[in-house]
């Protein structure tokens, strides 16, 4: 029986193990997403020796809407691991992805969920190599929720670590915040925009090795995904027992973004980004660092937005744009409208 | 989006403080209250107490409708949930406030009631459309910003003729509130207001004309833009300094003398004065609240399920009362950051963002430790 990519949709059995799984993975998943590894076909792929110490992380990806401008939950999936993997300063070489289908989801976007995975491992140069499939039952799931798990090579003697920041460190940030939740948020609550805001999901693996190749003495990156840029600056911050000052003129977000926050009465420093670091070094590299930042594509509006100080209250404080001081807290219960 | 950017530019901020700065006298006071929670967000969120010269200190009102909300209402939402087994629909906000028992919204959700979130009562109207066996039944809270969008709910839940459809009426009135401050002899001393943006969209600016006529207290009405709020702080210095208390207007995009006719005719054609209503921190105020007029009866919760008002004391350490008051700030609490936290709030002050102590708490802490570490309280 042929898979119909055009009308169908997942059923139980594509999960039970029999010939209806076999179909969809050899003319859906295997079809989009070959290579050599894969073609073992066997239930792990046997890889070449690494050439150095390994990282490795894991990232469950659930998002609604699935499609959004700027990409989708398959792109998002292979993104968000390559950037926890990069940000580590490892190169990312290789991901597994399971995914967990719900019943009635139809196969003509699965395909393209998965053809998009396809493109966006090639453009981070790394390789699915391994994977697998369940379904539930419609109603117990989103459509699709898709975990992966990434490894990648460290480079010769760099340890980077968010506990490693100290006084006087500079905190760069690579790009504007606030793209990819507003993105979907917008999307969510029916928002139109003349322009549609794009998500920001990119793969930064590049980015950070041109910032590696500058040879700058970097203490930590992190991509600030979920609670957005407030809520890395406090981990890191919390990690090293430091505080921060931070300008917020200095930190970039495009007026679409500010609208859109204004509209619903949220704070971009607290939205998603999926195509962003920041990143922490010694003070004598940072403008070095900046300049090797903004020859990147993903790299173009890096900014240095602060310092590292000493406090051990760990405060991170912001110099608002109208030049009032306040915290840039750790976000506290789920951000929400105004009604006053 | 140019709009939003025009009323935070910095320089024109920094412009106005000096403003505000040049103009102040020695020997005079300037305490002004910023009614509003929206304001005292703003006022927060963009730190513009560090803006302003010492001699002009601005002290949080009672405008925020989640504080000002007593726990014997919350009880009533919760009875309504659990014992009637009605579907109730509230803000986010309101989920979180501590009631009785230990209980709150939230975690009577917890123990089996059907509470839902919603952002606004047109999808508790919806649920209730969509739901005809459910009986589904809105707390509506709030000042004159959030009336009538209450009214239009009541008005087409009538023309839908849905018998499923409940609100639990606790709007409450701007200037009763404002009185209740000026009238308390004990209270805080005020020398102005910042008068309410949104809620004067609603009602206009005259209501506020006794205050200033009577009790000699300069308003002026305020956006909720940072520049908004220092230019009618500007506005009130200078009122002050000339000897003047007059009602003043800055939010002349949106606030006329009138106000929104339709929108109070909607008023009042569906609410009634409450003769008298409890407010947190400000007591029993009479004329300060709205019920819904016996002709739409079928869809007032209170009448419809016979819930009985039973007034509950709050929290013995928490402040909320005399913060509301104005009479005391946040960091006068005693268990302000440590027993009481957005995370686990004791009052409703710590809950909404338009708290005062939530407030406080997310933007504004460190100048707590910057003060105790230079009193020697620290290090
Ligand atoms: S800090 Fe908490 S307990 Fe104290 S006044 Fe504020 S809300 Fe009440």
């Amino acid at each position: 029986m042929k898979l119909d990519l055009l009308h169908g949709r997942v059923e139980m059995a594509h999960g039970s193990g029999g010939r209806a799984m076999a179909n969809l993975i050899e003319g859906l998943f295997a079809k989009a997403l070959g290579n050599a590894y894969l073609a073992q076909g066997d239930d792990g792929a046997v890889l070449p020796p690494p050439s150095g110490r390994l990282v490795m992380s894991t990232d469950s990806h659930v998002v609604s809407p699935l499609f959004f401008p700027g990409g989708d939950i398959g792109s998002l999936a292979v993104h968000g691991t390559v950037n926890d993997v990069a940000v580590m300063g490892a190169k990312p070489l290789y991901l597994s992805a399971a995914f967990i289908l719900e019943e009635g989801l139809p196969l003509a976007d699965l395909l393209r969920i998965v053809e998009s995975m396809a493109r966006a491992a090639a453009d981070a140069g790394v390789l699915i190599v391994t994977g697998d499939t369940k379904v539930v039952e419609k109603g117990k799931g989103d459509g699709v929720f898709i975990t992966t798990t990434g490894v990648g090579v460290l480079r010769e003697g760099l340890e980077l670590s968010g506990n490693r920041a100290g006084p006087g460190d500079v905190v760069l940030l690579s790009g504007s915040i606030g793209e990819h939740g507003m993105a979907i948020l917008s999307r969510r609550e029916g928002l139109n925009f003349d322009s549609p805001i794009v998500s920001d999901s990119a793969p930064l693996n590049g980015l950070v090795e041109a910032m590696l190749d500058t040879g700058a003495e970097l203490r930590a990156l992190r991509d600030p995904t979920r609670g957005g840029l407030a809520t890395t600056l406090n981990e890191l911050a919390k990690q090293s027992g430091v505080g921060m000052r931070i300008e917020e003129a200095a930190v970039p977000v495009e007026p679409v973004v500010v609208a859109a926050c204004e509209f619903l009465g949220l704070d971009p420093f607290y939205i998603a980004n999926e195509g962003k670091l920041v990143a922490l070094c010694a003070p004598q590299d940072a403008d070095r660092l900046l300049a090797a930042m903004r020859a990147q594509p993903l790299g173009k509006k890096a900014a240095i937005i602060g310092e590292v100080v000493e406090d051990r209250h760990g405060f991170v404080q912001m110099t608002t744009r109208l030049g009032g001081r306040r915290i840039l807290d750790w976000l506290s219960g789920e951000p929400l409208p105004r009604i006053c | 989006m140019k709009y939003i950017e025009e009323f935070r530019n910095g320089k024109l901020a920094r412009g106005l403080a000096e403003a505000i700065a040049g103009e102040v006298r020695d020997g005079r006071r300037y305490h002004l209250m910023e009614f509003c929670g929206g304001h005292t967000h703003a006022i927060s969120r963009y730190g513009l107490a560090d803006l302003l010269p010492p001699r002009v200190r601005m002290i949080h009102g009672p405008g925020c409708p989640v504080c000002v909300l007593p726990v014997g209402r919350i009880d009533q939402a919760i009875r309504l949930a659990l014992e009637h087994e009605v579907t109730l629909c509230s803000y986010g906000d309101c989920l979180r406030v501590p009631a009785s028992h230990g209980l709150s919204l939230q975690k009577a959700r917890a123990q089996g009631a059907d509470v839902r979130m919603v952002y606004a009562i047109t999808d508790a109207l919806e649920l209730a459309r969509q739901n005809p066996d459910k009986q589904v039944a809105f707390l509506a809270i709030g000042f004159e910003t959030t009336t009538p969008p209450t009214a239009v709910a009541i008005r087409q839940a009538e023309a839908l003729g849905l018998a499923n459809f409940f609100v639990l009426c606790n709007h409450v009135l701007t200037p009763a509130a404002m009185r209740a401050i000026l009238d308390n002899p004990a209270g805080v001393q005020l020398d102005g207001f910042v008068g309410p943006a949104h809620v004067s969209t609603v009602i206009g600016s005259r209501p506020y004309e006794p205050f200033a006529n009577v009790y000699g207290k300069p308003v002026v009405i305020a956006g909720f833009e940072p520049l908004d709020v220092l230019q009618a702080i500007l506005m009130l210095v200078r009122q002050i300094n000339a000897g003047r208390a007059e009602v003043e207007n800055e939010f002349t995009r949106a606030v006329t003398p009138e106000g929104n006719r339709k929108a109070q005719a909607l008023m009042n054609e569906v609410f009634a004065l409450r003769d008298a209503f409890e407010w947190r921190g400000l007591g029993t105020l009479p004329h300060s609240a709205l019920k819904v007029r016996p002709e739409y009866a079928a869809f007032d919760a209170e009448a419809r399920f016979g819930l009985g008002y039973v007034p509950v004391p709050d929290n013995k350490a928490c402040e909320c009362g005399a913060i509301l008051r104005g009479e005391k700030r946040p960091q006068e609490c005693r268990i302000f950051g440590t027993a009481c936290t957005p995370e686990r709030p004791v009052g409703s002050c710590m809950v909404s963002a338009e708290g005062a102590c939530a407030a406080h708490y997310q933007y504004g802490r460190f100048k707590d430790v910057a003060r105790h570490a230079s009193q020697g309280g620290e290090r």
